[in-house]
């Protein structure tokens, strides 16, 4: 059914922190990893060896620059920055790519909020792809279905896991703990502190789909006005008199 | 986003097909001559189910196809796939009605007088189709992520091309004599020009509406300026292929002309040309619907090719 369910009370979902994120891309290939063989796989591609490769990605690591900014508010001025930002379905409280999609294939879970995508419904129409401003789902050209981000739900109520490792394989594999797994949706938990104490944001909540994962901003950096110490630098000076003298006579002969 | 050719098809036919059963409707409740309602009915129903079958190639499992009429509570797609299945049961019943009429003697020219249930077969059959052509606008205009598809002017724009498109099929089919041709050529030529209008303000309000949120907003730093360093791959993706195609807004401005004139241009000279020399206007009309419904494809590629998602944001 594509109805929503009633918010439900349990909200799991990530944290990313964009400050520790160091762009290493081991989170894309530990999520492929585990899909490719979990309920969400194959993950197929195209000529992965070939001229063109193409495939099924559930999360993928962009890069971007910031521009330094001026100082505003208590934030000192910034400098240039390089974000790495880690992009997977947010699990969306209103989703719309379920509610458009014909079938009933995509469904939020009413018991934890997880989104997803039953495949033996989709008939691979790509409305859903269309309906997401946050590009979380990515259609399989092989199996002509949708694939999507499934929490590792397969992961996180497995029994058969050492309870430390039923986390999403995106967390788990991260080397820089820049991820955190859990319920967003209880304001004691321990991601809903680290949002709050991090001022944890969600994307383009402006367009009303409520996100559930929260990204954490970079932490300010301290020596803002570096940018100016930089640009500020004297040229070198040299004082020519305190050369020995078969190098001031080369400076002499140098300078003319 | 990527022009996908069924599906450009599938809404430009069936739109054609959808109009033409409006107007079949409207002249049967007008009592024109049986055998030119019947003919347009049955290219209406060619057109449709064309265009229906052409959408089912858009699917990455058309043998699922049946699934996408069950969700039609949330679902414009699932809205559209049952209003456009429902309309067929009206047009059928319209179609055995107008039967015998078809094969009397003197067909071309015999008329049937509707009876009460003949009427409310038109009527429902005029609502049904109208509303299939809507729901198929609301599939996109319903899209927030596709900004551009958010005007109000999409939703009458995609009505207008159905009755334009079919009504002058309608015209080219059953080319009307007497008091009627005026006032039938008048209403193709209005629809035309106030389509070429609307499609006009839109592309104005288009080109003066900048992307709203930032590549800022879209990471959650909205307060930065964000420039793109590194893709996630450097080779395409779905994402990519599907969400950001540039080829259109290079070559927008010729498009958009190309599309007025088919559009309005050369079917109104056609009409003109049907309304001055009698004997030429089914074949007036005929080339007026063809132009039409080319204008119809080169404007449904540019409202596919020149919209923006907002996902591109990322890229």
């Amino acid at each position: 059914m594509t109805t929503l369910p009633p918010p439900s009370k349990v909200k799991l979902g990530l944290v990313i922190d964009l400050d520790t994120c160091v762009g290493c891309h081991a989170c894309a290939v530990g999520c492929k990893q585990w899909n490719t063989g979990g309920i969400a796989g194959p993950l197929t591609d195209i000529e992965p060896y070939g001229k063109d490769p193409s495939g099924v990605w559930l999360n993928r690591v962009h890069s971007y620059e910031l521009a330094p900014t001026g100082a505003c508010g208590t934030t000192p001025s910034q400098p240039a920055q390089t974000l790495h930002f880690p992009r997977s379905c947010l699990h969306c409280e209103t989703p719309a790519c379920v509610t458009v999609c014909p079938t009933g294939a995509s469904y939020k879970r009413g018991e934890d909020g997880i989104v997803l995508v039953d495949e033996d419904k989709c008939i691979g129409c790509g409305l859903c792809a269309w309906a997401c401003p946050y590009g979380a789902r990515e259609m399989s050209p092989v199996d002509g279905v949708m694939k999507k981000c499934t929490l590792c739900v397969d992961r996180i109520y497995n029994e058969n896991l050492p309870e430390a490792e039923r986390e999403p394989a995106c967390v788990q594999v991260c080397p820089t703990r820049a991820r955190h797994f859990g319920d967003l949706g209880d304001p004691d938990s321990k991601v809903s502190k680290l949002v709050a104490e991090r001022g944890g944001v969600a994307l383009m909540p402006e367009l009303g789909y409520q996100p559930v994962n929260r990204y954490l901003p970079p932490r300010p950096r301290r020596a803002g006005n570096d940018v100016e110490a930089v640009r500020e630098t004297p040229a070198e000076t040299l004082d020519a008199k305190a050369l020995p003298p078969v190098l001031k006579w080369l400076d002499r002969i140098l300078s003319r | 986003m990527n022009p996908a050719l069924s599906v450009i098809f599938f809404t430009t036919l069936s739109g054609a097909g959808y109009g033409l059963l409006v107007w079949t409707a409207i002249g049967a409740w007008l009592q024109q001559p049986a055998r030119g309602l019947l003919v347009s009915l049955l290219l209406a129903l060619v057109l449709v189910s064309a265009g229906l079958l052409s959408s089912l190639a858009h699917l990455g499992q058309p043998q699922r196809a049946w699934r996408a009429l069950s969700q039609w509570r949330t679902s414009w797609l699932s809205r559209e796939g049952v209003a456009a299945l429902v309309t067929y049961v009206p047009a059928l019943c319209l179609a055995a009605a107008l039967l015998p009429a078809m094969i009397a003697a003197d067909a071309r020219t015999s008329v049937v007088a509707l009876g009460a249930a003949g009427v409310t077969c038109a009527i429902v059959l005029v609502v049904a189709a109208l509303a299939t052509v809507a729901c198929t606008a609301m599939i996109y205009a319903s899209l927030k992520p596709i900004p551009a598809w958010r005007h109000r002017l999409v939703l009458p724009v995609y009505v207008l091309f159905a009755l334009v498109c079919g009504g002058l099929l309608a015209l080219s089919v059953t080319a009307p004599t007497g008091p009627g041709r005026l006032p039938a050529l008048l209403v193709a030529g209005v629809g035309a020009m106030a389509l070429a209008a609307c499609k006009w303000r839109y592309w104005r309000a288009l080109d003066t509406t900048p992307l709203s949120p930032t590549r800022g907003d879209a990471v959650g730093l909205p307060m930065r300026e964000v420039a793109l360093f590194e893709r996630p791959i450097t080779e395409g993706n779905y994402i990519t292929r599907e969400m950001a195609f540039v080829l259109a807004r290079k070559h927008a401005r010729r498009l958009r002309a190309l599309a007025l004139v088919l559009i309005a241009g050369v079917p109104v000279a056609c009409l003109l040309l049907g309304w001055a020399v009698a004997p030429l206007l089914a074949t007036a009309c005929g080339a007026a619907a063809l132009s039409a419904l080319a204008g119809a494809l080169v404007e449904r590629w540019l409202f596919f090719a020149e919209a923006r998602h907002l996902v591109t944001l990322y890229y």
